[in-house]
């Protein structure tokens, strides 16, 4: 062996599917779709507004298909499933009523929900194709004030709330994504944490796409008032299709004053397999507002899965001395694409912001960096630091960054630092001369390459981003 | 324990070694000396493994294995270690998470329990004495940002952890000063036994003060040119190699034909 190349040969355990019956819908999508939604849902008038709103607007967008580093067939939108759901009684009193079946499955994906056996420290909202099943630890939570429930919920029980934040950051005719999600969203999770409260414990949605032709679009919307802060967590995973389903999100942050939010994510959707057939199709806005003077908001991603990212998580930084961060470590293997990164606008006066990405690709895949940094001219003294590392598995993949700067205001600071390595045979053969195997060898050089990521992960989050990278470039080395 | 039959080897197709024969007992420290470019550093890593050189002719058994067959890692849990010349970093992994995963890996392959964090803390503390590092080595990452003198400290503390049967310390004196060096080299004094061997291979005579080998084997132009007890590294400190290289390339010594 005098030459590091490609085999790969991994398992993906969440491939399986839940076999249970499912509410679907007629696919394609016109306005009766979106009425239908609403309906669905018995949604307020005010919100089927929202809903058309974007939708007459999609209807004038065009997909960006030019400038992101990613190729794909041409996605038809009316062959799409919009709104899934596995029947069960409307009103769940507890979650002792949630089916069986669906507890089963995550469970299996290691999310217990029943009572007895709930995550200690971490409440979950749990979301099965288009719907949220069952959120646990709610009234606990709401003892300090702090909401957490599904996003229909959220809409029938706060709608001040609602109305006030949706679609304050990321508006309905943001981009073609944005928008399509916008329009047909049918779930997700709503986190609001009051004026000075610290959020008890941490808030996790975990996402799970069961049907293999519906997509998935959800909507998060996190609020934190003064002085409040919270960390949130995202996991995601889908059975393994032949066919390609699309996830389509928005992510909404609100920050005011002095408030923190850390919000981290884990996605692991199905990537495809080795020849890149099947795999989740993730287009997902994501953005953070910093609106208040002081507060901080901070993205960690460990992106694996999908056979196609497209995700720029970023923040506004509006309010003066606000900070915003991102973390992120982008994997890719056999034949996904990624084209991912973030944004830091900065607006505010001493606003700072701090980017490191890691991007890892491994097989025939495809990694992009992609960030702007945008400094306007009110943002006296604003500093941004990017730094960008990539690295190659093999000679069959490719990495790219596509940094974008733009400075209008000459008091402030930007530096950006960039590196390209591979994984040296002498790196591997040190180790291994050390009784190390081969693909524990590379699982702990790439662990320690994204080391600066995950030191920014909680705890739990971080032991399974470390088994999962290793887990996902199993026989990527031969 | 180390048995080399008519040893060929080379990289990109350019024979280097060109049979060699060596056995090694137990107990012993062999000298590998020879000029730049004799095939020292070849014969130290083709027993390692590497993957960058091909073994085109002969045999290596290691306690009766063929350690031909065995891939690096497997070699190196029979027992094989080598102290790297230029010791690699590993940025991000600090050297505690490494040596404990390069332990626990020995220990696995023994059928021994593996040790946890805390329990290998103990054990690192001990170990790392034999080479004078203190804590502050093991929290940093492998190798990233030590001197040469640390880092070749370094190799020899993951000597002692590793506890090998056999350790081949590729020109480990190679850049060092006088006070690294003697640590070094009482390091590689207190770890060696009766029970395991060690291979020196380097350019000087120097660490053979500190080491003192029982067999010298002097290499020329991938043979073994000239072999004897430790006073053979002072005769060739005295006339350096060229009478050797010279004495081998016409084939006068007559040691060696293969």
């Amino acid at each position: 062996m005098s030459t590091v190349e490609i085999l790969s040969k991994q398992e993906y355990k969440y491939g399986f599917v839940t076999d249970i019956e499912s509410d679907v819908i007629p696919r394609g999508l016109t306005e009766d779709t979106i009425r239908l939604i609403a309906a669905k849902k018995n949604e307020p008038d005010w919100m089927l507004e929202f809903r058309l709103k974007a939708y007459r607007h999609w209807l004038t967008m065009t997909e960006p298909t030019h400038w992101p580093n990613i190729s794909y067939p041409k996605i038809d939108y009316q062959d799409v499933i919009y709104y899934s759901a596995p029947k069960q009684k409307a009103v769940k009193a507890s979650l002792d009523e949630v089916d069986p079946e669906l507890l089963k499955t995550f469970e299996k994906l290691g999310i217990p929900l029943t009572e007895q056996k709930q995550l200690a420290g971490v409440a979950v909202d749990a979301i099965f194709d288009s719907v949220s099943v069952a959120t646990t630890y709610k009234e606990k939570l709401k003892k300090h004030g702090v909401i957490f429930c599904s996003f229909t919920e959220a809409i029938k029980d706060y709608p001040d709330l609602i109305k006030k934040y949706l679609g304050s950051v990321v508006p309905t005719n943001d981009n073609f994504f944005a928008a399509l999600n916008s329009a047909v969203f049918s779930d997700g999770s709503f986190c609001f944490i009051p004026k000075g409260v610290r959020c008890p414990m941490e808030l996790s949605t975990y996402f799970r796409i069961n049907n293999s032709e519906s997509g998935q679009f959800e909507r998060t919307l996190i609020v934190a008032e003064e002085g409040a802060y919270v960390s949130y967590l995202e996991g995601c995973t889908a059975p393994k299709f032949d066919k390609n389903q699309l996830h389509a999100a928005v992510v909404e942050l609100v920050a005011l004053d002095d408030a923190q939010i850390k919000y981290s994510t884990v996605q692991n959707w199905y990537a495809g397999d080795e020849n890149g057939v099947g795999g989740i199709y993730n287009f997902v806005t994501k953005r953070g507002k910093c609106a208040g003077k002081n507060s901080k908001i901070s993205w960690t991603q460990v992106e694996t899965g999908s056979a196609i990212t497209w995700k720029y998580p970023s923040c506004i930084l509006q309010g003066d001395n606000s900070i915003g961060e991102f973390y992120s470590v982008a994997l890719t293997n056999h034949a996904q694409q990624a084209d991912t990164g973030t944004k830091m606008i900065h607006l505010g006066k001493n606003t700072r912001s701090t980017i490191i990405s890691k991007g890892i690709a491994a097989g025939k895949s495809n990694n992009s960096y992609r960030g702007l940094v945008k400094v306007m001219p009110k943002a006296e003294n604003a500093r941004n630091y990017t730094q960008c590392d990539s690295m190659l598995i093999g000679s069959n993949c490719g990495a790219n960054t596509f940094p974008y700067i733009e400075v209008m205001n000459n008091s402030s600071n930007v530096e950006h630092e960039a590196s390209t390595s591979k994984i040296s045979e002498e790196q591997l053969f040190y180790l291994q001369q050390r009784g190390i195997s081969q693909e524990d060898a590379v699982s702990l050089i790439i662990n320690g390459f994204c080391k600066d990521v995950f030191l920014q992960l909680p705890m739990e989050f971080a032991v399974e981003a470390t088994r999962l990278l290793g887990m996902k470039l199993e026989g990527s080395v031969g | 324990m180390l048995e080399i039959k008519n040893l060929h080897a080379g990289i990109d197709g350019n024979e280097i070694l060109k049979g060699i024969n060596l056995t090694i007992k137990k107990g012993e420290i062999h000298a590998i000396m020879g000029p730049n470019g004799s095939g020292k550093s070849t014969l130290a890593k083709v027993l390692a493994g590497h993957p960058s050189y091909e073994v085109t002719k002969g045999e290596v058994l290691f306690e009766g294995k063929n350690l031909l067959e065995l891939a690096p890692d497997e070699r190196a849990r029979e027992g094989i270690f080598m102290a790297f010349q230029y010791p690699i970093e590993v940025p991000g992994v600090s050297n505690a998470q490494f040596l404990r995963l390069a332990y626990n890996e020995k220990r696995k392959h023994l059928g021994e329990e593996e040790l946890d964090p805390l329990e290998f803390k103990d054990l690192l503390k001990e170990r790392a004495k034999v080479v004078e590092m203190d804590a502050s080595f093991m929290s940093r990452s492998v190798n990233e940002g030590f001197s040469g003198g640390e880092k070749k400290r370094n190799e020899i503390l993951q000597m002692a952890v590793l506890e090998p049967k056999l350790a081949v310390l590729d020109e480990t004196d190679s850049g060092l000063d006088i006070d690294a060096l003697r640590i070094v080299a009482g390091g590689v004094n207190q770890l060696h036994n009766p029970e395991n061997a060690v291979i020196l291979v380097t350019h000087y005579q120097r660490l053979l003060d500190y080491i003192v080998p029982q067999f010298v084997h002097v290499l020329a132009n991938g043979r073994i040119a000239k072999e004897g007890g430790k006073e053979l590294a002072l005769e060739l400190e005295e006339k350096g190699y060229d009478w050797l290289k010279t004495a081998a390339d016409t084939g006068t010594l007559g040691v060696q034909a293969s």
